[in-house]
């Protein structure tokens, strides 16, 4: 066990773990490096004192232009879309207790995508109708996926099990729906098949920071019953957590997260599996870390746009190939691991 | 008698009610008492701990804690009052012992006040009384069938409830440790405690226990204290076992020794 720190003051009395912190710092400075990288680099050059000439208001217009509507906005969605994802795997995976019941392995991500992707293609819904309806659509397919689960005892197998058998069914919907469409609804549809940060402008941040403005502050404050339902719904409740109640507040919150995040962008797979599990190794606590996983999602998204931009440039891959090719490796690890201790 | 915690016209069932464990079950749990509930396996002994702890709402009849429906207290409120030792707990893959038994204090904590000088020295004196303390950096997971049950006894002591409820709080344990163990319950309930514990060892209830309950296929066939109701009729009746009851050389309570296979017309070999 890792040293402990005790913050006591009047009315409050705290305890962090150390290596926690020092990580969270880390993280959260890698993340930094991260984005300055991108910013400054991930096009044409633009050198840090460029940069501060501009946020002062000056430089030429179309630095400007490409920093203020293009990079900065990008960068900001990819910072809040890692981050909300990996807060809905911490959840998700504390929940079940299974590294694959994150929402992007078990369909919600993928349902989002449906969604949308109905939307479009039947009742040409534009840029605001199909983040609406991805909304509705990763939901339902959370609502789906329970449902399916919940009678006969809610095995928390069955859950990861029935999931991915449904995200598998519904990649297969997606297809069959944008093969079908006119051309121009299958264009504007495809996007949805890989999530990506291309093209985003400051309204999807703004509408994004205000969903999570309001989702993440109740889920943060329920994080400490989640540590407690890690221990079982027997003792948790005889311990004093309402079990029902604070698990269900946890799941629609994470849920709802997770569905906001996936309107904004597609679907983009693995951080939500990879970001809570990365922070586990690097903290080697058994306690769920939502903040610093909040963190490793922002670093892990950032990075993986930075390399989605520039490993084919001037071409921009979306960001859900590099983390789909990158997590997809980490997943075959995983499950090996898994195998080998014998609960896969 | 007065009673903190009891259950009237309690009917206990699992798997939505198809499965119903005991039907019209009273009990009262004497205040102060250190109450020993025995019985065969399956006759519903942690059934009837949990709907006491409030972990299993019953289908009929109610549990009163202090007076009201255990049902309307917020979960925390009863877990102040009220802790349990279940029979089988798993701990978060990985957790330290130090960490485990300090969510003893979770029901004591609120959100900026988790880590108290009150909640440190509960959690210290908690381990000491088990023997865990030397375990305090060790991941659960990685200790032996015995250290793990104490530390979950530690967990238990450290939530310093009025009420504790102790479901085969000796399995695992060797011989030296089991008497530890009811030595240390034995002080809780000198301490002014109300413990309710689920034992097998007749003797041990006998020796321990101010108040025994003898249960039979989801009914209670007697309580009361053990010198007055542990007979070799009772016990034939409860375990279906013959039996002699002789006066226990140390401590005068009933000593429960099975009568010899051959007096019992064992069946043979083959
Ligand atoms: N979670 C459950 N779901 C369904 N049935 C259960 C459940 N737990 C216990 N039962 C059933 O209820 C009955 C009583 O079980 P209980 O655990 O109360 O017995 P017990 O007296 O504690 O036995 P033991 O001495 O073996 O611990 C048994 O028939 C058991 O099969
Ligand atoms: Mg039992």
């Amino acid at each position: 066990m890792s040293r402990r720190l005790t913050f006591r003051a009047p009315g409050i009395a705290l305890r962090l773990d150390a290596r926690t912190l020092w990580v969270s710092g880390a993280l959260l400075l890698a993340a930094l490096a991260a984005v300055t990288l991108t910013v400054v680099a991930v096009g044409i050059r633009l050198p840090l004192a460029d940069i501060a000439e501009i946020l002062r208001g000056g430089g030429r217009r179309a630095d400007r232009f490409v920093l203020l509507d293009l990079r900065l906005p990008r960068v900001c969605l990819g910072l809040l879309t890692g981050a909300a994802l990996a807060v809905s795997g911490a959840v998700f995976q504390s929940l079940s207790r299974n590294p694959l019941g994150s929402p992007d392995i078990v369909g919600f991500t993928t349902g989002s995508a449906t969604g949308a992707v109905l939307a479009i293609v039947v009742f040409g819904a534009g840029p605001v109708g199909s983040a609406f309806a991805a909304v509705v659509g990763g939901i339902a397919t959370a609502l789906i996926v329970y449902g399916l689960t919940a009678r006969g005892g809610g095995s928390v197998r069955r859950l990861v099990l029935v999931g991915i058998g449904i995200a598998a069914m519904l990649v297969a919907v997606n297809s069959y729906l944008i093969s079908r469409a006119r051309l121009d609804a299958a264009q504007s549809a495809a996007v949805w098949l890989v999530g990506t940060l291309n093209g985003r402008t400051w309204d999807y941040v703004r509408l994004l920071g205000i969903a999570l403005a309001i989702l993440t502050p109740p889920l943060l404050l329920l994080s400490r019953r989640l540590q407690m339902l890690a221990m079982g719904e027997d003792s948790a409740r005889s311990l004093g957590v309402p079990v029902a109640g604070s698990r269900l507040s946890l799941m629609v919150l994470a849920v709802a997260i997770c569905a906001v995040s996936t309107a904004a962008t597609g679907p983009v797979a693995f951080v939500a599996l990879a970001a809570p599990q990365v922070t586990r190794r690097l903290t080697r606590s058994p306690r769920v870390q939502l903040l610093p996983a909040a963190i490793t999602g922002a670093l892990l998204m950032v990075l993986s746009d930075f390399i989605a931009q520039r490993i084919l440039a001037p071409a921009q891959l979306p960001v859900g190939v590099v983390t789909g090719a990158v997590g997809g490796a980490y997943l075959a690890w995983l499950l090996s691991v898994q195998w080998r201790k014998g609960n896969g | 008698m007065t009673s903190r915690l009891s259950g009237s016209d309690l009917t206990l069932a699992y798997d939505h009610h198809r499965r119903v464990v005991a039907e019209h079950l009273d009990v009262r749990i004497p205040d102060g008492s250190f109450t020993v509930i025995v019985g065969p396996n399956a006759c519903g002994k942690s059934t009837l701990l949990r709907a006491l702890s409030g972990l299993l709402a019953p289908r009929h009849g109610t549990v009163a804690l202090d007076g009201a429906a255990i049902s309307s207290y917020r979960a925390k409120e009863v877990a102040r009052r009220l802790g349990l030792l279940a029979q089988s707990a798993t701990a978060p893959e990985g957790i330290s012992v130090a960490d485990l038994v300090a969510r003893g204090r979770y029901p004591h904590q609120r959100l900026l006040r988790q880590w108290t000088p009150e909640d440190e020295f509960q959690v210290a004196r908690a381990m000491a009384a088990t023997g865990v303390t030397e375990l305090a950096d060790r991941a659960v997971d990685e200790l032996s069938g015995g250290q793990r049950q104490r530390v979950w006894m530690a967990m238990a002591l450290a939530q310093q409830t009025d009420i504790l409820l102790l479901d085969e709080p000796t399995t695992y344990l060797d011989i030296a440790y089991q008497i530890d163990l009811l030595d240390l319950c034995a002080d809780l309930h000198e301490q002014g405690r109300t413990l309710v514990a689920v034992l097998h060892d007749l003797n041990q209830a006998c020796r321990y226990a101010t108040h025994l309950i003898a249960m039979k296929t989801g009914k209670i066939v007697a309580e009361g204290n053990p010198r007055e109701i542990i007979t070799a009729e009772l016990v034939e009746d409860v375990y279906g076992l013959a039996c002699q009851v002789i006066p226990d050389p140390q401590t005068h309570t009933p000593l429960v020794v099975p009568a010899a296979r051959s007096a019992r017309g064992a069946r043979s070999a083959g």
